[in-house]
């Protein structure tokens, strides 16, 4: 019986049409100091996973590339003040381990 | 059912809210080459319309194909990789009304053609690979940022359509013009983002070998592959291949957007290229234009074990259209190259697939490596040649099997 529900939902899943959006899991990033600054500016145009997936090679300096592109490039709206907590919670979770 | 956040270790303990997220296919299998977090995040998902591909983002979009995807040398449309820039994807749905405008300052007049419009000119017809620029980006080292692909940002498939050159005699082009620029129904989320709009040279939309296609392999395109039509720019990169086309123009002056003067750009003279894009060309880069000869082993996979009996390695070569002269196998880590049997020419703009029979009598642990080379005689290198954005990864691949 259990398991006649869980086909019962599979079938009705959209992801399982031949048509429909893409599916999509919200990405939780690590806890930390910044996290809401990303959260709130950077996950409306993109998922987080690119994050996940660039990680941990980039330093500082590329983690600031990769802020100041999607400000200069990509037309995000963020304060100075903002870009730098974005910067920084990156660098310090998503960065090269401390060697 | 909404999205829920799902660790890795949940999926693998196979609890209820697990198995009820019917888009999650398994894990990937991943080259130890790409980064720990890529690792981590790159798991075979299904789109809908689509057999499982192995997600690096969510949205937008952009999907891999898997290795077994190119044990054949056309890829199946349902295997057929997925890459958005912008995460405004259009539904089939909202689709259903498309038409193309064709226009532009230098064109003779503007013209909207409907898919019947279109399907009443001549139909054309080529097999030709469409590789993202970046395939193989992952692989970098050391690593580059942005999408981490792996060897599946590409597929080769029979495109139907109707030449470019054809539209647009339909339009007219006026004596000046120097490129024509594409744009799709797919967007930005804000507006503040630069459409993805592309251009090619006159010279190229002109020749005839540029087609809007409205088939891929018999069958309508998929939604993730640009339905109802796309550009298909044979020999080039992807980023030219512009799905769901609703807009042409003819222009005067070469396009000047972030998608052309910042991004796709490398380092100028180090990909010379048979065409060059000269009208984009800058001091220092140049746009990424041409795919470079390339190949991969399909079989067998990385760290299988083989028989001392002899075995068979098999894979794929392709190039920006100079054709696949041949291709070389070492079975001791490049000491020794010999050439591999080249099977079926689906066309120069095509996979083209190689069989090679590694001979009886080896045992122990094979580093096995193959090496395209083209018509025109360019080879595949040993060593990255590096560049910023992490393009036109084209080095050696190796394997490594065990015979006994």
């Amino acid at each position: 019986m259990k398991a006649l529900v869980v086909l019962a939902l599979l079938a009705a899943t959209p992801a399982m049409a031949a048509n429909g959006p893409a599916p999509e899991e919200l990405v939780t990033l690590k806890p930390a100091a910044g996290l809401e600054v990303v959260n709130q500016n950077c996950g409306g145009c993109h998922s987080l996973d690119y994050v996940r997936m660039n990680a941990p090679f980039l330093n500082a300096d590329v983690w600031k590339a990769e802020v100041t592109k999607m400000r200069n490039a990509f037309g995000a709206q963020l304060t100075d003040a903002d870009a730098a907590a974005i910067q920084k919670y990156l660098t310090d979770n998503y960065g090269p381990p401390a060697s | 059912m909404p999205a829920q956040s799902l660790n890795r270790r949940s999926m693998l303990l196979g609890t209820g809210a697990a198995a009820l997220l019917a888009h999650r296919a398994g894990a990937a299998a991943l080259n130890p080459a790409l980064p720990a977090g890529t690792r981590e995040e790159a798991i075979t998902v299904v789109l809908p319309g689509k057999q499982p591909l192995i997600k690096l983002s969510w949205r937008p979009p952009n999907y891999e194909t898997p290795l077994e995807g190119f044990t054949t040398p056309l890829t199946a449309n349902n295997q057929f990789f997925v890459r958005y820039h912008l995460a405004n994807v259009p539904t089939e749905a909202e689709l259903a009304n498309w038409s193309l405008t064709v226009g532009g300052e230098a064109a003779g007049s503007e013209v909207k053609f409907s898919l019947d419009d279109l399907k009443g000119l001549p139909v054309s017809e080529v097999t030709a690979v469409c590789q993202c620029s970046g395939n193989r980006r992952g692989l970098f080292s050391p690593h580059v940022p942005g999408v981490q692909w792996g060897i599946g940002a590409m597929g080769n498939a029979v495109w139907r359509g109707v030449k470019l050159s054809d539209v647009l005699a339909k339009a007219g082009v006026k004596p000046g013009a120097v490129e024509v620029a594409f744009r799709g129904a797919d967007g930005p989320v804000v507006e503040a983002t630069p459409v993805f709009r592309k251009s090619i040279p006159l010279d190229r939309a002109l020749d005839g070998s540029v087609l809007l296609a409205w088939e891929m392999n018999g069958e309508k395109l998929p939604i993730w592959n640009g339905f109802p039509v796309r550009v298909i720019v044979p020999g080039w990169t992807g980023t030219y291949w512009i799905k769901h086309v609703t807009r042409i123009d003819v222009l005067a002056k070469p396009l000047d957007n972030f998608w052309m003067a910042k991004a796709y750009r490398v380092p100028r003279g180090v990909f010379p290229a048979t065409q060059p894009f000269v009208t984009q060309d800058n001091e220092k880069t140049s746009p990424i234009t041409e795919i470079i000869v390339n190949s991969l082993i399909t079989a067998p996979l990385d760290g299988a074990a083989v028989g001392a009996a002899g075995f068979t390695v098999r894979g794929l070569a392709w190039d920006g259209g100079q054709g696949i002269a041949k291709v070389d196998v070492s079975l001791d880590g490049g000491a020794n190259w010999d050439a591999a049997a080249l099977g079926e020419d689906l066309g120069r703009f095509a996979f083209r697939p190689w069989s090679f029979a590694a001979p009886a009598g080896r045992t122990g642990s094979l580093t096995v490596l193959a090496r395209a080379t083209n018509a025109a005689g360019a080879v595949q290198p040993a060593k990255l040649v590096a560049n910023p954005a992490g393009y036109h990864h084209n080095v050696i691949a190796a394997i490594t099997v065990t015979a006994g």
